[in-house]
């Protein structure tokens, strides 16, 4: 009796803790598995199954929409969804690409700032995105259209086609994503920057590196984590964009997001809708497994991106 | 962690006496002339305010003085991490004043370290050979040199996050070193360490100064630190040098109240009349070495503590005090009294030879040799 007591009460703690955790955790659980686990597997499902008269799934399963979302169609093959697949990818490098080009400078200024301006400037990088979405790409249609001044002067330049506008274009849906995305990326580089040590870059100097090295060794590693955290957050939503291809991009600037739409509304294809989603979340994988890859190499074997 | 790092060390000292490939005799050294140098921050602060100072080749030298006296400033400048508004600095015989500091053949250990985190320590210590355009193999070879020098061991192989202070602390000065650059700046090195491993490193710092004869600049506010490490020392304030010179002469007589207070002297006192051969205070008339006099009439008599004899046989010509023990610290290897001489504080230091303590209130007989005794200017 004496001996088995301790014991119990061992037991009857862990039990407790075990409750405890339960109830933590459960409502968390319920959670992710109603609205996560759910439509996900509910996605997957409809992916496989045939398409109906009216657009809805239907048995018996197939892989009928993954060959059409593969091009293969009535008529043959059609590079068309590939190309939709590529345009993808290229605006989201792209725009990126231009993102880090203009936050990378914009962030490192702020941070020379007086400290009373930098909570301004930082306000001022991020009011726009408290409007919404569409109201922007409608004023980015506003400006780029054919006869405002900016496309004549494209027009003038010779960059575009007489009477042709810079909206709708790839273009606009680059300038679009750009604008959209930017403080995504000035954010946390601006956080980078602002912990920067600058002993480090001292050091670099006092070790015989010019200005161009000192920054590539000494400033540009310590931003890694800040450049690539910005890089998920701007490139992951990008690439999975709706509003700003069809406000800006025309027919011919179509993007992945627009695809899936489509099958879900016009189209009328559950099916190839879903397909479409699970290739936009393998490419994320993708991306994101790489992105990993990369900051752990340039970040000297530690973890870096998210 | 870094108890290990000490019996470490400690066991490198001793297990390797000083012999090696490197000797100071065959290595070149460089000479620093600064001239002039003012700097400012801002619109008010003055860092420095006209610096003129000759470091030799192969001099162990300290800038000693509190925060906010210029020495990191100064420091700075011979990097070039700093241009100085004014003046001129010469290292080597060359005029460098413009030099941006990747083109200095100077070399910093800084007092946080400023390891590259993101790399190795081989790649750290690889770094400015690197820069310099070093072929890989040659790199290589160097590092294991430096590395055997210095007693890395296989911290050379090491993340620099798996690193304690310590450690962190001779990488850093490895990683300047491999470079043989001609003058190694030291700007608090060892501040960030605990007594034990400080002192370890002090001996360890001194033991590599005199074998490689390169021209040390070492930064810190602690006077104790400068006087065991250098050959000589400059005591800076507010901008300006007060004194230079070798430890002895610095704590022994120093040039003014400053240099005497920030050197650990506590028996100052105001001289309130002086003749040739003594000086009025507030302890009484006391006796000096007229060699002593100076030109100034006020100024200060520094007495130092371990000049003073309590109860002892007092010799022909010696100035004469009484006084009380008013309190009593035992530290083993000698014993601080501070005594009471005419309603002032004296302290006074005896080495721990067994003699009979004097008990706190015990009234006792003063006594110091008049050559003793330095006058200090305001």
């Amino acid at each position: 009796m004496l001996q088995s007591s301790p014991m119990a009460w061992r037991r009857r703690a862990v039990v407790s803790e075990t409750r405890h955790l339960l109830f933590s955790v459960a409502p968390g659980a319920v959670w992710i598995f109603i609205f996560l686990v759910l439509p996900s597997a509910y996605l997957m499902g409809v992916a496989f199954m045939t398409n109906g008269p009216y657009g809805l799934p239907q048995m018996p399963l197939s892989l009928a929409s993954f060959e059409r979302l593969a091009g293969f169609g009535f008529l043959g093959w059609s590079p068309g969804n590939l190309y939709t697949l590529l345009r993808s990818l290229w605006q989201t490098l792209v725009s990126t690409a231009l993102v880090v080009i203009i936050a990378y400078p914009v962030a490192y200024y702020i941070t020379t700032c007086r400290e009373k301006w930098r909570p301004i400037l930082l306000l001022l990088v991020v009011v726009p995105s408290w409007t919404n979405q569409v109201i922007r790409a409608f004023g980015w249609m506003n400006l780029l259209a054919p006869g405002t001044p900016l496309s004549d002067l494209a027009d003038a330049l010779g960059l575009i086609g007489p009477h042709m506008g810079l909206y709708p274009s790839n273009f606009a849906v680059t300038l679009g994503l750009v604008y959209n995305f930017l403080p995504f990326m000035v954010l946390p580089l601006y956080a980078a920057f602002e912990k920067l040590d600058t002993a480090q870059v001292e050091a670099a100097q006092d070790l015989y590196a010019n200005p161009i090295r000192a920054f590539w060794h000494a400033v540009f590693p310590q931003t890694l984590p800040g450049l690539l955290a910005g890089t998920v957050l701007v490139a992951i939503p990008a690439f999975g964009m709706y509003v700003i291809p069809e406000l800006l991009g025309g027919g011919k600037g179509m993007m992945l997001g627009n695809l899936v739409a489509n099958q879900f509304a016009e189209s009328s294809n559950w099916p190839l809708g879903a397909a479409g989603a699970i290739l936009m979340l393998i490419a994320t994988f993708i991306g994101l497994f790489a992105m990993r890859r990369i900051g752990k190499r340039l970040g000297g074997g530690e973890e870096v991106v998210i | 962690m870094s108890e290990n790092m000490t019996a470490e060390i400690a066991d490198h000292s001793s297990a390797h006496p000083t012999t090696g490939e490197r000797d100071g005799a065959n290595r070149k050294a460089s000479s620093i002339e600064m001239q002039g140098l003012h700097k400012r921050f801002g619109r008010d602060t003055v860092a420095l305010d006209g610096v003129d100072l000759n470091i030799r080749a192969g001099e162990f030298f300290t800038l000693l003085g509190p925060s906010g006296c210029g020495k990191t400033t100064l420091l700075r400048i011979l990097a070039g991490l700093e241009e100085p508004e004014a003046g001129s600095l010469v290292v080597g015989g060359k005029n460098i004043t413009e030099v941006p500091p990747h083109q200095r053949s100077v070399n910093t250990v800084f007092q946080s370290y400023a390891l590259f985190p993101h790399l190795s320590v081989r790649e750290n210590l690889a770094f400015g050979l690197k820069m310099r355009g070093m072929k890989t193999a040659e790199r290589q070879a160097k590092v294991d040199e430096i590395a055997e020098f210095i007693k890395l061991g296989d911290l050379v192989d090491r993340h620099v996050d798996q690193l304690s202070g310590g450690q962190r602390q001779r990488i850093a000065l490895a990683r300047a070193l491999i470079c043989e650059p001609d003058v190694l700046l030291l700007d608090e090195p060892l501040s960030a360490l605990d007594a034990g491993l400080r002192s370890q490193l002090q001996v360890e710092l001194l033991r590599v100064q005199k074998r490689l004869g390169m021209t040390f600049v070492f930064v810190t506010h602690d006077q104790q630190e400068a006087m065991v490490m250098s050959d000589r020392i400059a005591v800076l304030n507010g901008g300006t040098i007060q004194q230079v010179g070798t430890p002895d002469e610095v704590y022994e007589h120093p040039v003014n109240a400053f240099v005497a207070h920030f050197m650990g002297h506590d028996n100052l006192f105001a001289i309130s009349a002086a003749e040739d051969d003594w000086v009025d205070t507030e302890l009484g008339r006391l006796r000096l070495d007229p060699a002593e006099q100076r030109d100034a009439q006020d100024g200060w008599l520094l007495i130092r503590p371990e000049t003073l004899e309590l109860d002892g046989e007092i010799p022909e010509g010696y100035n004469r005090l009484q006084g009380t023990v008013a309190e009593r610290l035992y530290r083993g290897s000698r014993i601080e009294y501070r005594l009471t001489v005419n309603g002032r504080s004296l302290m006074a230091v005896a080495s721990n030879l067994g003699q009979r303590m004097h008990n706190i209130g015990d009234r006792v007989t003063i006594s110091v040799c008049p050559e003793d005794l330095v006058r200090v200017a305001a």
